[in-house]
């Protein structure tokens, strides 16, 4: 085995055995924070907030374009 | 998108994006604080290899843990919110609020991946000064992170660095060093990390205080208000010193909020420091708008004018002074930088006019013209002012500012003063005998919070009108969405984040009434 195979090797079981022998606490942070995560990048993201200049338009020229009209033309 | 923007809307963004920042903040500063206060406990256990400053470290090191878990990526609704809430501000800024950005979420992620690992996980497997420079590494990385975070607010303060391109509507960066060295950000990263070392503090002393009453851990909740309490003290001062240098910096690029949260209308010199008062409503008209007064006020003479300006005699201009103008003291009214501001945005659209009749020639003039020294600093400046109609449209919600700067300031001097009373009872050797001192830190621990909070609605409404100041005003920024779907968005929030927030608190009160491990071994 190669010594930067075995430097990762020690890396992956050093978290791994963090993870195994996590406290009570520890677990329910775990839990809290892949629910947050969840809600955070699945449902937020994907439901309520699309990045709009990016939905709407197919290139970065159009999106000035329309930032430039909005500013030119609305008060 | 943005037509027919109605003010419904403005005011349910605003109320949304406050309410998700006010949730963040309330994670924050204790993770820049607690981090470390537990870098030092860590530091005198390795030095000394006494195993109580072991068990010490790792209780507050497992509420830092929750913490820190509980309010990690809240702050990334923020940066939804900018690209669907308020999409035209977003462009608007371009790459100078998305490089600092970038940089504080790719620190973030290797930080927190890697050193925070090493704190929690790392404990007799790494060595100790492995561990303990782990420690001290994701103290200095979660504050340089916050750093970035506020770098990118001060330039929404004070917009620098930058040069405005009419073919792409963006601000682009063209000076890096500029938008970080921003006296701004700079006076705000200081007040900012020392106020989340002040609340990490109180609160380090106030559950320490609660241990004392409950008469556990005896040494552990000395020794911790030991540290916490030196380090509580020094940081107050550098808060109060900070907040100072903060307030004159204010006074500089952002004088209308200055002269707000001092409710200062007249300039003068000789000006007074109001260190307490009240405000009423139906005060001085400004165009169609009343100015709240004072009812009743305890004045410092001159000691504005001493801050500010170095001497009494230091003539302070007041908020009539932006609006009218002042041209002896060389301030420029409001309708100047309102023609100023037009005549940017008539440029604008005399480029996109060009450009539309395919004059590449005059089309390119235009855009250079947005690059020359003169026009930025002349007219660009003032953009924003093209879409203010009124002139007491420039002036914030006086009393918000007044109250909310005061309350903080006051706050700010309780907590050197609770400081050094802890440290002289605990040197003296009478802290467990004053219990009623100890409930008073117990229940102090939300005052930093408070405290904060109060500073973050200063640094945000006192700006109003502007989402970035004197180049777009809020208005320009927002998206035209229903305002019932942000309505919607806003609850949804208000639910997640009460619930993180009751989390939070529960799991942390469980630990704490648990304490810390029996027995730590060296």
């Amino acid at each position: 085995m190669s010594r930067s195979a075995g430097f990762f090797i020690r890396i992956f079981r050093f978290y791994r055995d963090g993870f195994r022998n996590l406290s009570d606490w520890g677990r329910n942070v775990w839990i809290i924070i892949l629910i947050k995560l969840f809600v955070i990048f699945f449902l937020l993201r994907l439901l309520f907030f699309p990045d709009l200049l990016k939905k709407n338009f197919s290139s970065d020229p159009e999106r000035g374009d329309y930032i430039r009209d909005h500013l030119i033309n609305n008060r | 998108m943005f037509e027919n923007i109605d003010l419904s809307l403005v005011n349910w963004s605003r109320g949304q994006f406050a309410l998700t920042a006010v949730y963040h903040w309330l994670f924050v500063p204790l993770t820049l604080g607690l981090s470390f206060i537990i870098a030092m406990m860590e530091t005198i256990y390795v030095r000394t290899g006494d195993p109580e400053w072991k068990r010490i470290t790792k209780f507050w090191m497992k509420l830092f843990g929750i913490n820190f878990a509980i309010g990690v990526a809240t702050g990334i609704i923020l940066e939804f919110e900018f690209g669907t809430n308020w999409s035209a501000y977003s462009w608007f800024v371009g790459d100078i609020f998305g490089a600092p950005l970038a940089i504080e979420g790719i620190m973030a992620f290797f930080l927190e991946s890697t050193f925070i690992a090493v704190m929690f996980f790392g404990w007799n497997k790494v060595s100790k000064k492995f561990h303990l420079a782990s420690t001290w590494l994701v103290a200095i990385g979660a504050n340089l992170s916050a750093l970035w975070i506020l770098v990118a607010n001060a330039w929404m303060q004070n917009p620098t660095g930058m040069v405005f391109n009419p073919e792409t509507a963006r601000n682009e960066m063209h000076s890096f060093w500029e938008v970080l060295f921003n006296p701004v950000a700079a006076d705000k990263f200081l007040h900012t990390i020392t106020s989340g070392f002040v609340l990490a503090s109180i609160f380090v002393v106030g559950i320490s205080s609660w241990f004392l009453l409950k008469r556990r851990e005896a040494l552990m909740a000395k020794r911790s208000i030991l540290i916490a309490g030196i380090f509580g003290l020094l940081s107050s001062v550098m808060l109060a010193l900070t907040g100072d240098m903060s307030a004159r910096t204010i006074a500089k690029y952002q004088p209308v909020k200055f002269t707000s949260f001092e409710a200062l209308y007249k300039g003068t010199a000789n000006a007074p420091l109001v260190a307490a008062g009240i405000l009423r409503k139906d005060g001085e008209k400004v165009g169609e708008r009343h100015l709240p007064s004072f009812v009743f006020r305890i004045e410092i003479p001159g000691f504005l004018s001493m801050l500010t300006g170095g001497d009494r005699d230091a003539y302070v201009p007041g908020i009539y002074d932006y609006i009218y103008g002042n041209p002896e003291r060389g301030i420029m009214s409001f309708s100047e930088k309102k023609e100023r501001g037009e005549v940017a945005r008539k440029a604008l659209q005399d480029y996109k006019t060009a450009v539309d009749k395919g004059e590449k020639v005059r089309a390119r003039e235009l855009a250079e013209q947005f690059t020359s020294a003169g026009f930025r600093e002349n007219y660009f400046r003032y953009f924003g002012y093209a879409y203010i109609d009124k002139a007491e449209d420039i002036i914030p919600d006086v009393k918000v500012s007044f109250y909310t700067f005061h309350l903080m300031v006051m706050l700010g001097f309780l907590f050197i003063l609770q400081f050094a009373v802890v440290l002289w009872l605990l040197y003296s050797g009478n802290l467990e005998r004053h219990r009623w001192w100890l409930w008073v830190m117990l229940f102090s621990i939300p005052l930093p919070y408070l405290a904060g909070e109060l500073g973050w609605v200063l640094a945000e409404m006192g700006r109003q009108p502007w989402i970035i100041q004197d180049l777009m005003p809020v208005h320009m920024g927002v998206t035209n969405l229903k305002a019932g779907n942000v309505q919607v968005t806003f609850w949804l929030f208000a639910i997640l984040f009460t619930a993180l927030l009751s989390a939070e608190v529960s799991i942390m009160v469980k630990q704490i009434r648990k304490g810390p491990a029996k027995k730590e071994e060296e």
